[in-house]
C-alpha cells in the first residue's frame, strides 16, 4: 500500500497531505481495492496529489472509480475551487465538453436486429467520422458565433432537431456566459466544417438494447424498458475545443509565471477566478461547450434521419425522443454546501459526470422529481449504463460520479496484443456488429483495454454517488 | 534522430533524441506525424513556412507541434518533411512539406488531439538533445 493512503470506508480512500509536500487538501479516491491497485500501476495517484496543490481547492482532490493516468488532472478527477481559487484548462482537457446523449426509440430488439447491418451502413454514410473528415454543415464565422452562444438551440434553428430536444439537454441546450470574442481565429477556422462530425478515438454511435432494468420506478420515469432499442452518441467539441484548450494553456502558463503561482505540472497552468485570463477562458469554454452540444445535436439528426430512411417512418413515429445529453469534461460555477456553508464553486470534472439529485435547481422540469439521468458509455463489447443522480453525491463528490469504464491498458499494448480482425469476429459472434475505419484503431478500443464498467458503476452505487437504472447492451457500433 | 514511444494508459508519449536542437524539433514533428500516418505515403507537394516565438524551449515545442496539428485540422494537410532553419530559446523558423489528406492513400493510425505540457521536457544531454512529449489522443 502507498504511504499516506488510508481506507475511510468500503469504497473511499484518503490520500493524506503528507503524501506530497505542497498539497493543500487531501486526495479522496472512490474505489475498491482492485480498482485502486489498477490506478496505482500508473501515475494516477500522483496526479490526484498534484491537483491538490492548486490555490483555492476546497475539501479534497477527488477521483472517481474509473480513475486513470491522464495529462494534468487524472481522468476521473473532480476538483472544486472557491471564489478566491482558480480555473485550469488542464482540469477540463482538450476535448472540452466531450459527452454523451441517449436517444430512445419505441422499437424492440426484434424490429432492429434483422436489418441492422443495413441500418449501420446507412448511418455510416450519413455520419462523417474518422480522421480528417469534413462535415456537410458549413459554419462560416457569423453562423459559428451563433453556435458558440446558442449551442443546441442554434443547431435546432438551422433545422436539425425539435424543440423538445432542448428540454432534455444540460442548460436547456446552451451553456450560459459564452463569449465568442474570446475565441481565437484559429478555433473559428477549425470549427467551420466539423459540426455534426463524430471524430475518432473512443467516440462512437451505438445502437443498443436495454438488457436489464435495475431500478424500475426511475426507468419508467426515464421511459426505458427491457428489450427497447436506444442509440447512444459519444462525441465532443472537435477541433474547436482542442484549439481553445491549446490557446488558453499558453495564456494561463504566462499568468502562472507572472503571478508566481507554484504548480507541480505545467499542464495544470491556471489563473485566479475573476482575473481577465480566467474570465476569458470561462467565456471561451462555454463556446466550446456549446459547439459540443450542438455537434451532438447535429449527430442525433443524422441518426434520426438514418432510422427514418431505414424504417420508412418519421422519427417521431419511431419514438426517437432524447433522454438526456451530458458532458463529462467541463468546468462550471455551481452552488455547493461545504461544512454547512453554501459556496459558489468552480467545479472541474475531467472524465466525471454530474450526478444531481431530485430537486436540484439545475435540473430541467422533466427530471426535477426523479433526479438527473447519468449516461455512462461502456466499451463496445460489454455494457453501457443509465444511472440516476443522488443526494449523497452532493455531500461526497460535488454532485459527481464516474464517466465510463476508464482505460486499463495502453493503446500501444492493446494494438500489440489484440488483433482488430479477430476482435471484430469475436464481437460478431456475440451479436455485436462493429463498423470502423481501421482494425488497429478497433483493437485500441477493445473491451480488455478497459476496466470492467459494471464494477465501476457498482462502486459508484456502493459509495452512494449514483444509482443504477438500466444496463444497455450494444448491438451495432459505429467507430471513427 | 531516434525516437521511441512512451507507454501511457490513456494517451501516447514520445521520447526523441537528436544531435542538434534543430534536428530535435524536426524529429519531434516527424515522430508525431508517424503516429498519425505512415510517412512513406505522404508526398511533398506543398510547403508551409512557420515562424514561431515563445518564452522557453518547452513552450516553443508546445507551440510548434500544436501549430502543425492546427494546420492538419484547418487545411487538411499532412506533413512528412521538416526543415528547421533557425532555432533558439525563443524562436523557431522552419519549412514543412507535405500534401492534402487523400483517404485513398493515407491510412490513419491515430488521431492526435494535441501536444500537452504534461511531463514535457527539452534537455541538453552530454551529446545532443532529448525531448519528451505526451499527446492527447
Amino acid at each position: 500500500m502507498v504511504e499516506g493512503l488510508k481506507r475511510i470506508s468500503d469504497y473511499k480512500w484518503e490520500l493524506s497531505t503528507d503524501y506530497k509536500a505542497g498539497m493543500r487538501v487531501p486526495g479522496i479516491v472512490f474505489a475498491d481495492e482492485e480498482l485502486l491497485n489498477l490506478a496505482m500501476r500508473d501515475k494516477a495517484l500522483e496526479q490526484v496529489a498534484n491537483v491538490a496543490f492548486l490555490p483555492g481547492i476546497v475539501y479534497g482532490s477527488l477521483a472517481m472509480p474509473d480513475l486513470h493516468w491522464g495529462y494534468g488532472f487524472p481522468i476521473g478527477g473532480v476538483a472544486a475551487f472557491s471564489e478566491d481559487g482558480v480555473v485550469s484548462p488542464g482540469g477540463v482537457g482538450f476535448d472540452i465538453s466531450c459527452g454523451v446523449r441517449l436517444v430512445k426509440t419505441n422499437l424492440e430488439e426484434g424490429d432492429v436486429r434483422p436489418g441492422l447491418r443495413g441500418l449501420l451502413a446507412l448511418m455510416a454514410s450519413n455520419v462523417p467520422k474518422g480522421l480528417g473528415k469534413r462535415g456537410s454543415i458549413k459554419t462560416p464565422e457569423q453562423l459559428l458565433r451563433k453556435v458558440f452562444t446558442g449551442g443546441a438551440r442554434a443547431v435546432l434553428d438551422m433545422g436539425y432537431g425539435r424543440q423538445e430536444d432542448l428540454e432534455c439537454t444540460e442548460w436547456g441546450g446552451s451553456y450560459p456566459g459564452a463569449g465568442p470574442d474570446r475565441v481565437s481565429p484559429r478555433a473559428y477556422e477549425r470549427g467551420k466544417d466539423q459540426l455534426g462530425t463524430l471524430g475518432s478515438g473512443n467516440h462512437f454511435v451505438e445502437v443498443q438494447v436495454v438488457e436489464k432494468v435495475l431500478l424500475p420506478e426511475v426507468a419508467g420515469e426515464f421511459g426505458l424498458h427491457e428489450g427497447q432499442v436506444t442509440v447512444m452518441i459519444h462525441s465532443g467539441s472537435r477541433g474547436v475545443g482542442h484549439q481553445i484548450c491549446t490557446d488558453y494553456l499558453q495564456v494561463m502558463d504566462h499568468a502562472v509565471k507572472r503571478m508566481g503561482i507554484e504548480i507541480p505540472d505545467r499542464q495544470l497552468a491556471c489563473a485566479p477566478l475573476g482575473s481577465k485570463e480566467a474570465s476569458d477562458y470561462m467565456a471561451a469554454l462555454a463556446c466550446a461547450g456549446n459547439y459540443a452540444i450542438g455537434n451532438r445535436q447535429a449527430l442525433m439528426h443524422w441518426v434520426r434521419h438514418s432510422f427514418e430512411r431505414h424504417f420508412k417512418s418519421s422519427e417521431r413515429q419511431l419514438g426517437m425522443d432524447l433522454l438526456y445529453d451530458i458532458s463529462h469534461n467541463i468546468a462550471r460555477m455551481e452552488t455547493h454546501e461545504v461544512d454547512g456553508k453554501r459556496m459558489e464553486l468552480c467545479v472541474h470534472r475531467k472524465g466525471a459526470t454530474a450526478s444531481f439529485p431530485p430537486g436540484h435547481p439545475d435540473l430541467p422540469p422533466a427530471f426535477k422529481e426523479v433526479g438527473q439521468p447519468v449516461i455512462i458509455p461502456g466499451d463496445m463489447g460489454t455494457h453501457s449504463y443509465v444511472l440516476v443522480g443522488s443526494e449523497t453525491a452532493m455531500r461526497e463528490s460535488f454532485g459527481s460520479t464516474c464517466h465510463g469504464a476508464g482505460r486499463a491498458m495502453s493503446r500501444s499494448k492493446a494494438k500489440k496484443t489484440i488483433s482488430g480482425s479477430e476482435l471484430r469476429a469475436r464481437l460478431e459472434s456475440e451479436g455485436i456488429i462493429v463498423m470502423s475505419e481501421k482494425d488497429s484503431l478497433l483493437a485500441e478500443e477493445a473491451p480488455e483495454a478497459y476496466k470492467d464498467v459494471s464494477r465501476v458503476v457498482d462502486i459508484c452505487e456502493g459509495a452512494g454517488l449514483s444509482r443504477k437504472v438500466a444496463m444497455l447492451k450494444p448491438m451495432g457500433v459505429l467507430k471513427g | 534522430m531516434r525516437f521511441k514511444t512512451i507507454e501511457h494508459t490513456a494517451d501516447i508519449g514520445i521520447e526523441v533524441e537528436a544531435d542538434t536542437l534543430g534536428e530535435l524539433f524536426e524529429g519531434t514533428a516527424a515522430a508525431m506525424f508517424s503516429l498519425m500516418v505512415d510517412p512513406e505515403t505522404v508526398r511533398k507537394t506543398v510547403e508551409r513556412e512557420l515562424s514561431l516565438e515563445a518564452g522557453d524551449l518547452e513552450e516553443l515545442l508546445f507551440i510548434w507541434l500544436n501549430e502543425l496539428l492546427f494546420i492538419v485540422d484547418a487545411e487538411g494537410l499532412l506533413f512528412s518533411g521538416f526543415e528547421v532553419k533557425n532555432v533558439g530559446d525563443s524562436r523557431l523558423l522552419a519549412t514543412t512539406s507535405g500534401e492534402k489528406i487523400n483517404p485513398e492513400r493515407h491510412k490513419f493510425l491515430e488521431e492526435i488531439k494535441a501536444a500537452t505540457y504534461h511531463e514535457m521536457t527539452v534537455e541538453r544531454q552530454d551529446s545532443g538533445w532529448k525531448a519528451r512529449v505526451i499527446f492527447d489522443v
